[in-house]
């Protein structure tokens, strides 16, 4: 694949854009088409040489928001900075910036080499042959440099608009769905390799994905963009532990959502009420308001929950939160088994448990009791729809 | 390695205190458009309302014609040549029919049957047009001689009787006949129905064949259930683009018919050009021209097509 | 019972060739009397083989003149539609502008009206204006009846474009006039050489519209036209089936062409 680490081209302009630097601030950029609102007034710094991902469904706004930043939208509002410099009026061919569009949008009536060399050329650089036969050979094609983009695979594709953006050094690269139309495998290949590439050159990235899982896998941080908003920015283990919205909850992986009365509180611990039963929420852990007798959904991961069967309810350790409940289906996955639980309190209860030991006893119609450690829950506001995030999802799948 | 050293300076920051909102190129289309348009405007548009105006004058060559709003020209114009207008309207239509029933089967043939020789024989539809209209138009009066090979099989198998029973012969003769001006409206137009209807059925997803047999249509019901009602954009502008021409055709009524078979355009061809009767001919021309709006119009709402450009 | 199925399944097929048969049939009579003697002036009855007419294809007075004549107008009309319908085509693909309904109306109408209405009215006008009918005037109305054309052909090529490739082309610092020449243009190019081909072909052939703005100018067709009433030289047949072979072998060429340097290529 790549190897990106024995070439000393890749260091050298790394350690040249790490000087040129600065950080992608956007104060306030909106957008707007007619009534219909793309973006709502977005305030988002950027890290330099950081790998920034904006995830969403589609139509979220994260696309108007990263061709914003190229120069290619103009925003109805607001101010793009890159470092100092303040780049809302340039038009795209002014700023230092590069995309690799979606679907790569490579020049059909140019070769490969002519694709590479067509920014080197526009900005007036003669002698671009070597540089070119680089790039190619970085991104493992240079025996392909006089072939038309129609005669290569998908991921040969992908590499070339991964090229012909980079031998530019931009001060920032933008990624518009570029994983988009390869295949799975080879969708995981990339992701590795754009990361290593990130890392070598240290150009910031900004990848606009509605993958959560390639978000997660290649990215630094996360934005989690929702109906032209940002709803979450964080690292993506942080936003994965810790969602602060019913649809981070659920677009970010899947969450058992639990509608819950706040009952009483002791030190830093919340006691809930749900169903009868009784559940305990770490303060630091709850994003919503919390007063006595008002409502909360109580969230906790699929994976973070154990499955104990009725019979032997007893033995669980005390301090868990618990929940009883039927098994209604399972499925073995093979490193796991994914259960789905009717209880009073949730109908739809997910539950992933590892094949580790497997107990014969729990197939469907069989009573267990669920629990987790209280550290695993974490609290949303109960005014949000508790479904928000969960069709959108599948509909991307569909598409996708 | 060259750097972004080597490169000229991206851009001089400009830091305008107050963002100018950045037009870039509102005028653009109407640059772009405005020579064009103009000369439509000019040259096709323009003369529509002077051929208007010029149908309710009255006046002579010699002393001039004025605007009287003469509209009398036009009942006569109707009442003096409504048989040319029905002429018009049967020839162009029978013409068409045929050109749909000859062209769609090459068309298809084309598109779903035709593998390596598809090329060629989209040449051969095209490349007609390079001998002229006329002289191909001619080439039928050899075809349909009287003393030709053709009219004397039609009259061995007593084909002639029964046309000329339905009034389209006369005789023993083909030339000089309907039947002559019809085959040569069909034949000049026929081109105009088989690339459209070629373009549309192209686009068919030769799988939705597979996909019809496989939920038991057999060949004819898929055809008629799949394959026709996608073509049907492909028929409409066929229909359209030889309907058309072909009713304000006058070459092959003049080449190929006779006196009985003059059309519309061979009357405003000799008002204008022999006659020198403008009104007269001018209100003919705009007759035909509304007939052929309001069918075109029509047309397309049934039909349903509204992106035929 | 084999071969009634036989001749079922090859329906399409039979029906489609000799459908192409009755296409091709006054071309090859056009060509074949090409090599008549005929006795008359008419030249509609088969006599005896003779190469006369190809030996000397411009024995017929005006003949030729003509022909020059039709091929310059053509040039002109092909040039002149070609630029105007492109700049069209472009504008109505790529911008937003008001009064769109009224120039897509206007770009559709004239195919949408027999030639004769558009001949006579244009007569009309240059009757008007006191115009000499001539060059000029036949000029004016071939570019305005190929200019839908051109637009029609150039519109569907642009659309089918993606607009990400000429955002590709500025995001990698091509100016406007550098992503027109650079990307737009070439990629566009089919599409604009389809609606010239068009131009040419049309603008060469067409009699009814010339007929009535030409004035005394004698183009191609018209010379065609009035052969056909005083009498039609062989001549007339070599020059169609001329044109016809040229045609022919000029696709034929270019197919050629590509298939080889795509197989380099590939």
């Amino acid at each position: 694949m790549i190897t990106v680490t024995t070439n000393n081209s890749a260091k050298n302009t790394a350690k040249n854009s790490a000087e040129a630097g600065g950080d992608v601030r956007l104060c306030g950029i909106s957008k707007t088409y007619g009534s219909f609102t793309a973006v709502r007034p977005l305030d988002l710094t950027v890290p330099q040489g950081s790998f920034f991902a904006l995830l969403g469904a589609s139509g979220c706004g994260k696309t108007t928001t990263l061709r914003m930043i190229a120069g290619l939208e103009e925003p109805s509002s607001g101010t793009v900075f890159l470092g100092d410099q303040d780049v809302t009026n340039l038009p795209p061919y002014r700023r230092p910036v590069n995309t690799v569009f979606q679907s790569y949008a490579l020049f059909p009536h140019l070769d490969i080499f002519e694709n590479v060399a067509f920014g080197l050329r526009r900005r007036g650089i003669k002698s671009v042959k070597k540089q070119v036969g680089e790039m190619l050979d970085l991104v493992q094609l240079g025996e392909q440099a006089r072939k038309k983009p129609h005669q290569l695979s998908g991921g040969q594709q992908q590499r070339v608009a991964v090229a012909r953006a980079l031998i530019n050094t931009p001060k920032v690269l933008l990624l518009d769905e570029p994983l988009g139309a390869l295949d799975l495998k080879l969708r995981r290949q990339m992701q590795l390799e754009l990361k290593r590439i990130q890392t070598e050159v240290g150009i910031t990235f900004i990848h606009v994905t509605h993958d959560q899982e390639e978000a997660m896998t290649m990215a630094d941080t996360v934005a989690v963009m929702n109906g032209g908003r940002v709803e979450q920015l964080g690292a993506p283990a942080d936003l994965y532990e810790n969602p602060q919205t019913t649809f981070v909850a659920n677009f970010l992986g899947t969450s058992n959502l639990i509608e819950a009365e706040v009952d009483a509180r002791s030190g830093d611990e919340i006691v809930l009420r749900a169903g009868g039963g009784k559940l305990v929420l770490p303060e630091a852990r709850c994003s919503a308001p919390t007063t006595t007798g008002g409502k909360v959904l109580v969230g906790v991961r699929p994976e973070k929950i154990s499955l104990t069967h009725a019979d032997e309810a007893g033995e669980i350790p005390a301090g868990r939160n618990r929940i009883t409940g039927t098994i209604a289906d399972s499925s073995f996955i093979g490193v796991s088994t994914q259960y789905v639980i009717d209880s009073p309190v949730c109908p739809e209860f997910e539950v992933y448990a590892q094949n580790i030991d497997r107990d014969p006893r729990l197939v469907p119609g069989a009573e267990v009791v669920l629990h987790w450690n209280p550290a695993h829950t974490f609290g949303l506001d109960a005014a949000q729809d508790i479904d928000a995030g969960i069709e959108t999802v599948e509909e991307e799948g569909a598409a996708a | 390695m060259a750097t972004v050293t080597d490169a000229p300076p991206l851009a001089p920051a400009p830091a305008p205190k107050e963002r100018p909102p950045r037009k870039r190129g509102r005028l653009t289309p109407y640059w772009l458009l405005l020579p064009g348009i103009l000369w439509l405007v000019v040259f096709f548009a323009l003369p529509m309302v002077y051929q208007a105006s010029t149908s309710v004058q009255t006046g002579s060559l010699e002393d001039g014609y004025k605007v009287t709003w003469h509209f009398a020209t036009y009942w006569d114009a109707v009442a003096d040549y409504w048989p040319q207008f029905l002429r018009s309207i049967a020839y162009a239509g029978t013409a068409t029919i045929l050109c749909l029933l000859l062209g769609y089967p090459l068309a298809y043939l084309i598109a779903f049957r035709a593998g390596r020789w598809r090329n060629l024989i989209l040449i051969l539809v095209i490349a007609p047009f390079f001998t002229s209209f006329l002289i191909r138009t001619l080439a039928w009066k050899t075809i349909l001689a009287d003393s030709g090979p053709v009219v004397g099989a039609l009259n061995t198998l007593h084909v002639l009787d029964v046309t000329s029973w339905l009034g389209v012969t006369a005789g023993d003769r083909v030339l000089a006949t309907p039947l002559a001006v019809v085959c040569g409206l069909t034949y000049n137009f026929l081109p105009f129905m088989i690339l459209p209807l070629y373009t549309s059925l192209e686009r068919i997803d030769g799988r939705l064949h597979e996909a019809a047999g496989d939920l038991y249509a057999r060949p004819f019901t898929t055809f008629r259930k799949v394959t026709f009602p996608l073509s049907m954009p492909g028929v409409v502008s066929g229909t359209l683009l030889t309907f058309i021409p072909a009713s304000g055709d006058y070459v092959n009524a003049d080449l190929l018919g006779s006196t009985d078979t003059r059309m519309v355009g061979n009357v405003i061809q000799t008002q204008f050009l022999r006659i020198l009767d403008y009104p007269t001919a001018a209100a003919l021309s705009f007759i035909l021209m509304a007939g052929i709006l309001a069918v075109v119009t029509l047309y397309i709402r049934k039909s349903g097509t509204e992106d035929l450009v | 019972m084999g071969l009634l199925r036989w001749f079922k399944r090859r329906l399409v097929v039979i029906a489609g060739l000799l459908t192409l048969g009755y296409l091709l049939l006054p071309n090859i009579v056009v060509t074949v009397f090409s090599f008549n003697n005929p006795k008359g002036r008419f030249n509609y009855e088969w006599q005896r083989f003779s190469t006369d007419a190809w030996t000397d294809p411009c024995g017929v007075a005006d003949l030729c003149g003509s022909l020059s004549l039709s091929l310059q107008i053509a040039a002109w009309a092909t040039l002149g539609a070609t630029v105007l319908g492109t700049m069209i085509a472009f504008a109505l693909v790529r911008y937003r502008f008001r009064a769109r309904g009224a120039v897509n109306s206007l770009i559709f109408l004239p195919m949408a009206m027999p030639e004769v209405v558009m001949a006579a009215s244009l007569l009309t006008l240059f009757l008007n204006l006191g115009a000499q009918l001539g060059f000029w005037t036949i000029l004016i109305a071939h570019i305005m009846f190929c200019l839908s054309f051109v637009v029609t052909a150039v519109k569907a090529r642009v659309m089918s474009m993606d607009p990400r490739l000429e955002q590709a082309a500025q995001d990698l610092y091509a100016g406007p006039l550098q992503t027109f020449l650079r990307v737009t243009l070439p990629i566009a190019a089919p599409g604009i050489a389809a609606g010239a081909l068009l131009a040419f072909a049309l603008s060469f052939d067409d009699f009814i519209i010339t007929n009535f703005n030409a004035g005394s100018t004698v183009t191609f067709p018209m010379f065609v036209w009035g052969s056909a009433q005083r009498g039609t030289p062989v001549q007339i047949n070599v020059i169609g089936t001329a044109m016809f072979l040229i045609a022919v072998l000029f696709v034929l060429a270019g197919m050629v062409i590509s298939n080889r340097r795509n197989r380099q290529k590939a």
